[in-house]
């Protein structure tokens, strides 16, 4: 079988580079054959680099032209649906840029997608989510090609190794001049901790800090543990923390080594998010919050003493 | 100049129902369980209506496809504010691909400007529609919008994208999906749902559109997720960061 996996890209002060994103739709891909790693843009030099040392990666496409900038997905769409032709399986990362683009791309290969896909049974059956993970679905494709998004928490990221692969250039194709949205800006947060999605340790906060600046005592336990900082809908809501903290069923799935969730009741929606994180600590005044249910560590009480104790605790540990 | 708006509605279990997985594994219980409208299609119902409110839309026509009982939900829909509505009414699931089909079709015939639809319907949480739509129509799309500008020069959206906002222009028509905060719907009023008894609601079929809606995704097995054991408490901070630390081996 082969299998296309088209890449993220993401931009930097030195350049475009491959989103790691990329790196756990690599390794589902290589569950179901051979990989090809596409990519499209301008100024492919660095992301190249980076696809042809990832282990298990056959050949490396780019597709590299100064119209490609900030491609929209109603221009990738159709590049794409002529380079999937000759493969088996289409597969990104169920990031933004993945839910927003392989949809479309289906829809011109008239192929019905699988969104989500947390395991792959065969080469055409895959398990998903549905309800906001209260429920898995197995599923069967009957498509001629299987196009699948997939969640990174359930593939490992597609380590470096093996001999570089040759990047492949290939010719910009001709394409319909479709009708396209237009870039007129970005808000990106800015923030030297690691991204939600990749973190090993992620500390949320929730409705209970009260705050916005009470939500910054969560911080230094943060900065302690190497941890991203995340939000349930709530304290997101409430306007605490940019919206893009957001961690649940339409935020942000994560599944760290420690997910430590500070004043978080316990939505449905919150626990689709992060249950599925190897150890859970929950710190809440209401003993009967239902992330009490799912913690492995649970510590009732005013998390205003307890966050400044464990901060203490913390620093005193790392001068031991 | 005042655009039509379409809005495609679904019909699924209410955001406060705890589902529960078929003994059989065929899929999720539906009987004797409340229904409503998508909650992020509620929220495109309520943008469409804001346009209008403010001058900017003119009709706008709500549509769901599915079973009969989809009419209760397109009665919210025009209690809401939405002027007319279409049920294309069929017993079988049909797939985002279908649905995607289908609205094609709707819109050669009614010829909107603008379609507003949720990312997403917390069923099957598929999250494909829209782009799908879009793509077969060959318009520009905007997903997961936090915020939307109609002005005389088109579309200004502003999306949720992985690490903070992106904003994009575009001419109309487009298809927009909602994200959560875009706006917070309104609940409709006692006068406005009697009203929206009258409007009118004309009901099709798939195969007036010519489409096929047979499955391409075969559902072998619904089960319920592993179970996680919790439960577990410590009694202090000093006892917490010692766990972490030597029984899960965290920290």
């Amino acid at each position: 079988m082969n299998v296309l996996v088209i890449g993220e890209l993401s931009e930097t002060s030195s350049g475009l580079v491959l989103n790691p994103a990329t790196r756990h739709a690599v390794t589902a891909g290589l569950l179901c054959g051979v990989v090809d790693l596409l990519m499209i843009g301008a100024g492919l030099a660095i992301a190249g680099e980076q696809a042809a040392r990832i282990d298990g990666v056959q050949r490396v496409l780019a597709m590299d032209d100064g119209d490609f900038t900030r491609p929209s997905p109603e221009l990738l769409a159709p590049l794409l649906a002529q380079q999937a032709a000759e493969y088996s399986h289409v597969i990104m990362t169920a990031t933004a840029f993945g839910k927003n683009l392989l949809p479309r791309l289906a829809a011109l290969l008239d192929v019905q997608p699988v969104s989500d896909v947390i395991a792959i049974d065969a080469l055409d059956v895959f398990q998903r989510p549905i309800y906001a993970g209260n429920a898995i679905a197995t599923v069967q494709s009957t498509d001629k090609i299987k196009l699948l998004t997939v969640r990174a928490t359930a593939f490992a990221a597609a380590p470096d190794g093996g001999p570089d692969r040759i990047v492949v250039n290939i010719a910009k194709s001709v394409t319909a001049s479709g009708r396209s949205s237009r870039f007129v800006g970005q808000e990106m947060t800015i923030s030297t901790r690691p991204a939600l999605t990749a973190a090993r340790v992620v500390v949320s906060g929730g409705r209970g800090l009260g705050s916005r600046e009470n939500f910054a005592m969560l911080e230094p336990i943060a900065d302690y543990l190497g941890a991203a900082i995340g939000a349930s809908r709530a304290a997101v809501d409430a306007g605490f923390v940019p919206n893009d903290y957001q961690v649940g069923q339409t935020g942000k799935v994560v599944a760290p080594e420690l997910y430590i969730a500070v004043g978080i009741s316990g939505a449905i929606q919150h626990l689709a998010g992060m249950k599925g994180s190897r150890v859970i600590v929950a710190i809440n005044k209401d003993v009967d919050a239902p992330i009490f249910q799912i913690a492995d560590y649970g510590l009732v009480g005013d998390l205003f003493e307890i966050i400044p104790e464990l901060a203490r605790e913390l620093a005193q540990e790392e001068t031991r | 100049m005042a655009v039509k708006i379409l809005v495609p509605i679904k019909r699924v279990i209410d955001y406060n129902v705890k589902i529960r997985v078929k003994a059989d594994g065929s899929g999720v219980e539906t009987a004797n369980v409340k229904m409503s409208v998508n909650p992020f299609d509620e929220i495109a119902i309520e943008e469409a209506v804001r346009l209008q409110e403010a001058g900017l839309a003119g009709e706008i026509v709500v549509v769901s496809i599915g079973v009969t009982q989809a009419q209760e939900q397109l009665r919210t829909a025009l209690a809401i504010g939405a002027d007319r509505a279409i049920l294309v009414e069929t017993n079988d699931p049909v797939e985002p691909l279908a649905v995607a089909k289908i609205l094609r079709a709707l819109i050669d015939r009614e010829q909107p400007d603008l379609v507003i639809m949720g990312k997403q319907a917390i069923d099957d949480d598929s999250n494909q529609t829209g782009q799908m739509l879009a793509g077969l129509l060959g318009w520009p799309q905007a997903t997961f919008a936090s915020k939307l500008v109609l002005g005389d020069h088109g579309l200004t959206i502003t999306r949720e994208v992985d690490g903070g906002l992106e904003t994009l222009a575009m001419d109309l028509p487009a298809v927009v999906t909602t994200d959560l905060r875009l706006n917070d719907p309104r609940y409709a009023s006692l006068p406005n749902i009697m009203k929206a008894k009258k409007k009118p609601l004309e009901i099709m079929t798939p195969g007036d559109f010519g489409v096929d809606t047979a499955p391409r995704l075969k559902i072998l097995r619904v089960a319920e997720p592993p179970k996680r054991v919790g439960g577990g408490k410590v009694a202090s901070v000093q006892e917490l960061v010692e766990k972490l630390r030597h029984e899960a081996k965290v920290i």
